[in-house]
């Protein structure tokens, strides 16, 4: 979401260019397990715990998460997601819609909650997932878990769990899926 | 590799809401989605968004309508917008302070958007020409009241999809029955419903009709005990009493004989037929007290989902960025 | 008063078309010749380009004076009046109190005579407008009003004016009548049709029209009294009229400008400058009404002058006021709008004809024998002269009028008056009010 959002605009649409590929889909697969582990060694018993994946990228992410969870340790941890879109500080000043409706059916009251999202950059979609996140209960903690992190952070937010740490230029773009990390740039249509 | 990102939709106008024509079908189709995300903030126990924080909304009533502010009012203060309300009962317009003065002045205290309702058609149009504010109609006369329209729209989408369709209004047959001349509810929901691919057919007195149809996506019918079965929408307008001095009706009795839906008529909908109301209803004359609590009639959700189809419009006017 | 000469233009006039000089002095007419050395001291006009005609005749202005004087005054309306050609109103009497009585007539008389046209004045029908009893019609007509009106409403009682017809016979006078039926128009404030029905505003059928036309026209059979319609807007009321004066009833009717090109469609926007009354019709009424000035059934073109403050014209289209401002643009709208090469027979008049129903046409009507031309040696100096191909942009801005409420507002129009002559005195030079 973080990496989308920000790169939506401007220019409006753009296209992705690709300059190298920074993870293959065997390493995020790999370190999708490490984190699995993380989050399971860290949250013994995995009771009370759900994940929540930040619309669009973190959702995807969560859901693979969950199976590794389920796989490893035999427990079945539940999955949201969630999108800021309302609670974003941009509001105004740049095109922000909901990429989807938010889906969180429970009280988070007493729970842990990992967010999930694909690439962490400036912090300022985790500070506004933090605020959602705040109307749906109290938390008992909220962890943090991302695929990349890039640096060039303006708010407080460290993560929990990283994938790697990508050294980045402000300008460039990250593009995470199954089938690896993409280091780029967006280039005017 | 190259990744196409995807292209941010644009509305055909970003600044006011003044006719339903301003959104055409995408606009529409983007309305009620964006409702679905505010739908969820409202069932939730703190149904509240910071999303308009900073943001100033003023509803102006030159006409009274408790129910249509109340809507508006909740919504944009599920959006954490700030509210100001004007009505024209407590106002210097009865100081004979002009409706440009009125406007000015409102729009000079900080608001963002105006909400304007006003028993004359059209003052939307120049109210929007005056000030800079986003201006949303709540209702002109008797010519459009476009939230009126999508909420209604929205709610038969979740009527469709809580029996496991797609939504999809295309080919759906609505039919609006009763005083469509007078009707700024039937001005909008014909232009709503027939961009989205509904077949609409209008049931009324020729009293009542306007004069000219030319242009309108409908059909007309006189008789709605021959059109009722083969309709997936009954959508029942108010019947106002004054209609009678005017002579367009001999008596509310022999209208809700020939165009009421009575107890009677009910029997002859479709299974899944849906009965709509914009309200408020006069129970036992466009409608039969117990129709109106029967399964099929949507009326109380229309007012549920109100709120969240007027948080959708408030956050594409001010909050999307897509004004600018 | 210096003489005044008019060069190198071409007179156009009643009797027809020649490249003339006009030589003004005393207040008359002195020579009119192919070529006139102007005398010492006189003041030259230059006319290249331009038709000189007599001076244009509104038979249907509202000067507002008594009682609105914030949206005209006699004085403000006449300078418009002037910078648009014409040397002669008429003041339509629903001013504040109603021209009803031989006292307001001198009232407006008395402003109308430091104006810088001639200020005739329409008398009620019948008092205070209001329908019931008759006005004081021959003490108006002794101080020398010749149109009697209850303009703004027409006259709803049958039996009331066929007394007032038959009462107006001896004095030689003529009746004109806004024609609109109350019971159908109530509560209409545009064209009822596709347009009203679309925006939700309450529409005034044109059989509301329709239907007084045809009852004068019955009653001046009846009564072999004149009638006078005014504004007519609808295909029907052209087709009766044009029946009416086939059977050679005393019948004679004008045409507004924006009844000749705008249509209903301009109220699309809520705009209240497109509130009239009677309302703009369809283009198929518009049409209608332009073949009836191309075939003569309407005698003139009026320019129902109605001044409205910004601020009166600011409210709900439906509580505004109708009517919209007319004296400054009425000649080039009509050459604009008449004066186009092509096959439809409404659009394809000729200057001469567009001026007739702009000067000696409308004078006759009134009965204003020093107005409406020849242009000849002897008559009253009252002149236009206006270059016919220049094109303007309209800029309410710039109007003499009080009001700014004139529909043409930003649009291009074709005609353009340069110099007016009033009385011998050059009272707009180079499009220039001179006092």
């Amino acid at each position: 979401m973080a990496e989308r959002e920000r790169m939506l605009t401007p220019p409006r649409g753009g296209v992705f260019v690709a300059r190298a590929q920074v993870m293959t889909a065997e390493d995020v697969r790999r370190v999708l397990t490490r984190i699995a582990h993380e989050i399971a060694e860290r949250n013994h018993g995995l009771e009370d715990l759900v994940l929540v994946g930040l619309q669009t990228g973190g959702v995807p992410i969560a859901r693979r998460l969950a199976g590794l969870i389920h796989e490893t340790q035999g427990a079945d941890v539940p999955v949201g997601s969630l999108d800021v879109a309302f609670y974003r500080d941009d509001i105004g000043l740049r095109p922000v819609l909901p990429e989807a409706v938010t889906d969180i059916p429970w009280d988070l009251t007493g729970q842990t909650v990992v967010l999930v999202d694909d690439v962490l950059f400036t912090g300022r979609t985790v500070r506004a997932a933090l605020n959602a996140l705040s109307d749906y209960g109290r938390a008992r903690a909220v962890q943090l878990a991302v695929m990349v992190d890039r640096g060039h952070r303006e708010l407080p937010v460290r993560p929990d769990y990283v994938g790697k740490n990508l050294p980045t230029r402000r300008d460039e773009m990250v593009d995470v899926s199954e089938d690896g990390v993409l280091l780029g740039d967006v280039v005017a249509r | 590799m190259n990744v196409t990102l995807p292209e941010v939709a644009e509305t055909a106008d970003t600044r006011h809401l003044l006719s339903v024509a301003d959104l055409g079908r995408s606009g529409i189709e983007e309305v009620l989605r964006l409702t679905d995300s505010f739908v969820e903030v409202s069932e939730r126990t703190i149904p509240r968004v910071p999303a308009l924080r900073g943001r100033t909304v003023a509803t102006l009533f030159f006409e009274d309508s408790t129910r249509t502010r109340l809507s508006f009012e909740a919504a944009a203060k599920r959006l954490s917008a700030d509210t100001m309300t004007f009505s024209a009962a407590s106002s210097s317009l009865n100081k004979g302070e002009s409706l440009r003065d009125t406007v000015e002045t409102v729009t000079a205290m900080g608001a963002d958007a105006l909400i304007v309702r006003h028993r004359s058609a059209g003052v939307p149009w120049q109210v929007a020409s005056w000030v800079p504010a986003a201006v949303i109609n709540a209702g002109d006369g008797w010519h459009e009241h476009p939230t009126q329209a999508l909420l209604d729209c929205y709610t038969v989408r979740q009527a469709l999809v809580a029996r496991g369709a797609d939504g999809a209004i295309d080919g759906m047959r609505v039919g609006i029955v009763g005083d469509v001349k007078h009707s700024r509810v039937a001005r909008s929901g014909v232009l709503a419903w027939s961009a989205l691919g509904a077949d609409v057919t209008l049931i009324a007195p020729p009293t009542l009709l306007p004069p000219s149809l030319a242009g309108w996506p409908v059909r007309v019918s006189h008789d709605l005990d021959a059109v009722l079965p083969d309709l997936d929408v009954v959508y029942l307008l108010r019947i106002q009493a004054e209609r009678m001095t005017e002579a367009l009706l001999p008596s509310l009795r022999e209208y809700t004989a020939v165009y009421g839906l009575t107890r009677r008529r009910a029997e002859l909908l479709g299974k899944d037929a849906v009965v709509m109301h914009p309200g408020p209803m006069n129970r036992g004359v466009e409608i039969a007290a117990e129709v109106a609590e029967l399964p099929c009639s949507v009326i109380t959700r229309q007012v549920s989902n109100g709120v969240a189809v007027r948080m959708a419009v408030l956050f594409l006017l001010l909050g999307s960025g897509l004004d600018a | 008063m210096h003489e005044i000469l008019v060069g190198g233009g071409t007179v156009l006039d009643a009797t027809g078309a020649r490249r003339a000089d006009v030589l003004v002095g005393e207040g008359r007419i002195t020579a009119v010749a192919e070529s006139i050395e102007a005398p010492a001291g006189a003041l030259v006009l230059d006319a290249g380009g331009c038709l000189v005609t007599p001076g244009l005749v509104d038979l249907h202005t509202h000067l507002r004076e008594p009682g609105r004087e914030e949206a005209e005054t006699v004085e403000t309306g006449a300078r418009a009046a002037a910078l648009g050609g014409y040397t002669a109103v008429v003041a339509m009497p629903n001013t504040d109190p109603a021209i009803d009585s031989a006292a307001v007539v001198r009232q407006v008389l008395d402003l109308g005579a430091k104006a810088v046209c001639q200020v005739s004045v329409a008398g009620a029908i019948s008092v205070g407008r209001a329908g019931e009893l008759l006005a004081p019609l021959a003490e108006m007509a002794a101080l020398g009003v010749r149109i009697f009106t209850d303009d703004g409403a027409g006259v709803q009682d049958g039996r009331l004016m066929r007394r007032a017809l038959e009462y107006a016979g001896p004095l030689g006078v003529v009746l004109a009548q806004h024609c609109e039926d109350a019971s159908l128009a109530a509560g209409g404030h545009m064209n009822e049709g596709e347009w009203s029905s679309r925006l939700g505003i309450p529409g005034v059928p044109a059989e509301a029209e329709e239907v007084m036309v045809m009852r004068d026209i019955a009653l001046a059979r009846l009564t072999g009294g004149r009638v006078h319609f005014l504004h007519l807007s609808t295909a029907g009321s052209v087709a009766m009229v044009g029946a009416a004066k086939a059977q050679g009833l005393a019948v004679t009717a004008e045409a507004a400008p924006h009844h000749l090109c705008l249509t209903d469609a301009e109220v699309s926007g809520y705009d209240t400058r497109f509130k009239v009354n009677p309302p703009l019709r369809s283009a198929a009424d518009a049409a209608a009404v332009r073949r009836g000035v191309a075939s003569g059934v309407i005698d003139a073109i009026a320019t129902d002058h109605a001044p409205h403050t910004q601020e009166a014209k600011e409210a709900p289209f439906d509580q505004a006021p109708p009517g919209m401002t007319g004296l400054e643009t009425t000649l080039a709208v009509a050459l604009t709008e008449l004066c186009q090469a092509g096959d439809d027979p409404g659009r394809n008049l000729k200057p001469a004809e567009v001026v007739a129903a702009l000067s000696w046409q409308p004078a006759a009507i009134a009965g204003l024998s020093d107005q409406g031309g020849p242009v000849a040696p002897g008559r009253p100096a009252h002149l236009c002269v206006f270059d016919p191909g220049q094109s303007w942009v309209v800029d309410p801005a710039r109007t003499a009028s009080r009001s700014r409420n004139n529909p043409w507002a930003g649009r291009s129009l074709t005609g353009r008056v340069r110099h007016t002559v009033y009385g011998g005195e050059a009272v707009v030079i180079d499009g220039e009010a001179q006092r």
